[in-house]
């Protein structure tokens, strides 16, 4: 579960960003977070991967507080969330099969198991048959697909996506909002930051809506 | 987790960043090739001058010793008063020990050492006296005290002749230990410049690979994940450079072995030149390692930690 309480944050070159927001999302829950560009929708997800500290009050994720985690215990956190990017951040010199499996090379896992996951990884994003490909050489929708596989591949409780359909046109955006749905269904506390207005008001779920660094009622004209 | 299952988990982990790290040198052969070049050079010239001053050693052993005094007595010297004078020289301060060389022994030492012991059979008799080695007890040992101990021989009336000069023995082994010393300091100055190019090789391969590190730390890789591809890059490469370095030495001790064995046949000796013993092998492997491995740690601590994703 993800639980913001009073949350101030400010950045090192004074901008605030944050102030006094809270809100909470139960184990399971799926929700869309929203607000106009510069409302402070990346720096609650930045908070949630720990990218950032809050300056004042508590971020819990998973039960663990953000604010007291030592610096050693940042990366085991950061393997219980998994992240989508707009951009993907693939790395393009790498085929598909070693981006899927990053997360799993940092656990650890021995090959044979591996290849056992990320084949079902990549059967789940409909990509099965494409591990030896490179990003480049995949549509924007498969590359989306690609780092969805890696968000997901360790099972975290936790995903949490940043503009995921940005670059996608409305067919494929909806085939990525129902692997998110398909997640959230098996149990994964699921948050995307998105201002979709197609997708908004296509899936029915709760939505956190920010204004100016804080909660703000949704307004009735989608956003 | 069992701790079976932990201990496997570690290992495959350290063999995917071990075997990862040799794929990603072999992609760049050039780059490599250079790093290990002058990390090869830099521990072979310690090396090499160390066994230069281990064969010299080698040879200057055995004039250990010829320090001291060497006493002649007339050939008309009878074997009893030979016998009475070295007792007598024995007794005095300042002496450690007297040996006698009979001209028997005296002349099958000089057959077996001068070559030219063919020559030697055609003579008559016996040319040699018989001689005392007069070893100097410490501390009076010192140039001064073993030239002064000389005039007290010379004024022996059965002795005809006092040799002494020993001091350039002396002089060579200050020499050699002078060397010795220059050998620690220049391998102790290349040690770090080892560590500086194996460091800038390093932050290279970090800067190259900066997008992959940012997305590692991203989904969860902890500094020591982050860091042991490049430990293990720098301990390759820097036991390809001990490689490299032994192999540099062996060459050139096959080099001039030809000339070392001229030059020893020459002076009728049989002198076979000392090359690197296992230990040695294994100090300049473990050298080159360790070194690897510090200035891969060192670079990888200074600029991994500061690259932190950003989102």
């Amino acid at each position: 579960m993800i639980r913001f309480d009073r949350v101030f944050k400010r950045y090192a070159n004074g901008r605030e960003a944050l102030s006094e927001l809270s809100f909470e999302l139960e184990t399971g829950d799926m929700a869309f977070l929203t607000g106009h560009s510069g409302a402070g929708k990346s720096t609650v997800l930045r908070l949630i991967a720990l990218l950032e500290r809050p300056t004042r009050g508590q971020v819990t994720v998973n039960g663990r507080s953000t604010g007291t985690l030592r610096r050693g215990a940042i990366a085991a956190f950061r393997r219980q969330v998994g992240v989508v990017f707009q951009d993907h951040r693939l790395l393009d010199d790498r085929p598909v099969y070693d981006n899927v499996a990053l997360p799993l090379a940092i656990g650890g896992v021995p090959r044979r198991e591996m290849d056992k996951r990320v084949r079902a990884a990549l059967d789940q994003v409909g990509l099965l048959g494409r591990e030896r490909s490179f990003p480049l050489e995949l549509s924007a929708g498969e590359q989306q697909r690609v780092g969805i596989a890696r968000a997901v591949i360790t099972k975290p409780p936790v995903l949490i996506a940043d503009e995921p359909t940005g670059n996608l046109d409305p067919d494929l955006a909806l085939e990525v909002m129902n692997l998110f749905q398909r997640f959230n269904a098996v149990g994964v506390t699921v948050l995307v930051a998105t201002h979709d207005v197609h997708l908004l008001e296509r899936f029915r779920v709760r939505r956190v809506h920010i204004e100016r660094g804080r909660l703000a009622s949704v307004p009735h004209v989608a956003a | 987790m069992s701790l079976p299952d932990a201990a496997s988990i570690l290992f495959e982990r350290h063999a995917q960043a071990l075997l990862g790290s040799l794929g990603r040198l072999a992609r760049q052969p050039l780059a490599t090739f250079l790093t290990i070049v002058v990390i090869g050079i830099a521990l072979a010239l310690p090396a090499a001058f160390y066994l230069v001053v281990a064969n010299m050693r080698v040879v200057t052993e055995g004039l250990d010793e010829t320090v001291g005094l060497a006493a002649y007595f007339r050939v008309s010297t009878t074997e009893a008063d030979v016998k009475k004078a070295a007792e007598a020289i024995a007794a005095r301060a300042g002496v450690a020990g007297v040996e006698l060389v009979s001209p028997e022994e005296g002349l099958a030492e000089f057959r077996k050492l001068s070559g030219i012991g063919d020559a030697l059979q055609a003579l008559p008799e016996n040319p040699l006296p018989w001689l005392a080695k007069v070893r100097p007890a410490p501390p009076r040992d010192t140039a001064a005290d073993v030239e002064a101990l000389a005039g007290e021989l010379r004024e022996m009336e059965a002795v005809e002749l006092v040799e002494a000069d020993t001091a350039w023995v002396r002089r060579l082994h200050a020499i050699e230990d002078t060397m010795q010393q220059l050998v620690l300091l220049a391998a102790a100055v290349l040690a770090v410049g080892v560590l500086a190019v194996v460091g800038n090789t390093i932050r290279l391969e970090i800067n190259g690979r900066r997008a992959e590190i940012e997305v590692t730390k991203l989904v969860g890789g902890s500094n020591a994940f982050v860091r042991r591809p490049f430990l293990y890059s720098g301990l390759w490469q820097g036991l390809g450079g001990g490689l490299l370095a032994i192999g540099l030495v062996v060459g050139s001790l096959m080099t001039i072995e030809p000339f070392v064995a001229r030059l020893a046949a020459a002076y009728g000796a049989v002198f076979a030149l000392r090359g690197l013993g296992a230990r040695e092998w294994l100090a300049v492997l473990g050298g080159g390692a360790a070194l690897g491995f510090m200035g891969a740690w060192l670079a990888a601590a200074y600029h991994l930690r500061r690259i932190e994703p950003r989102a």
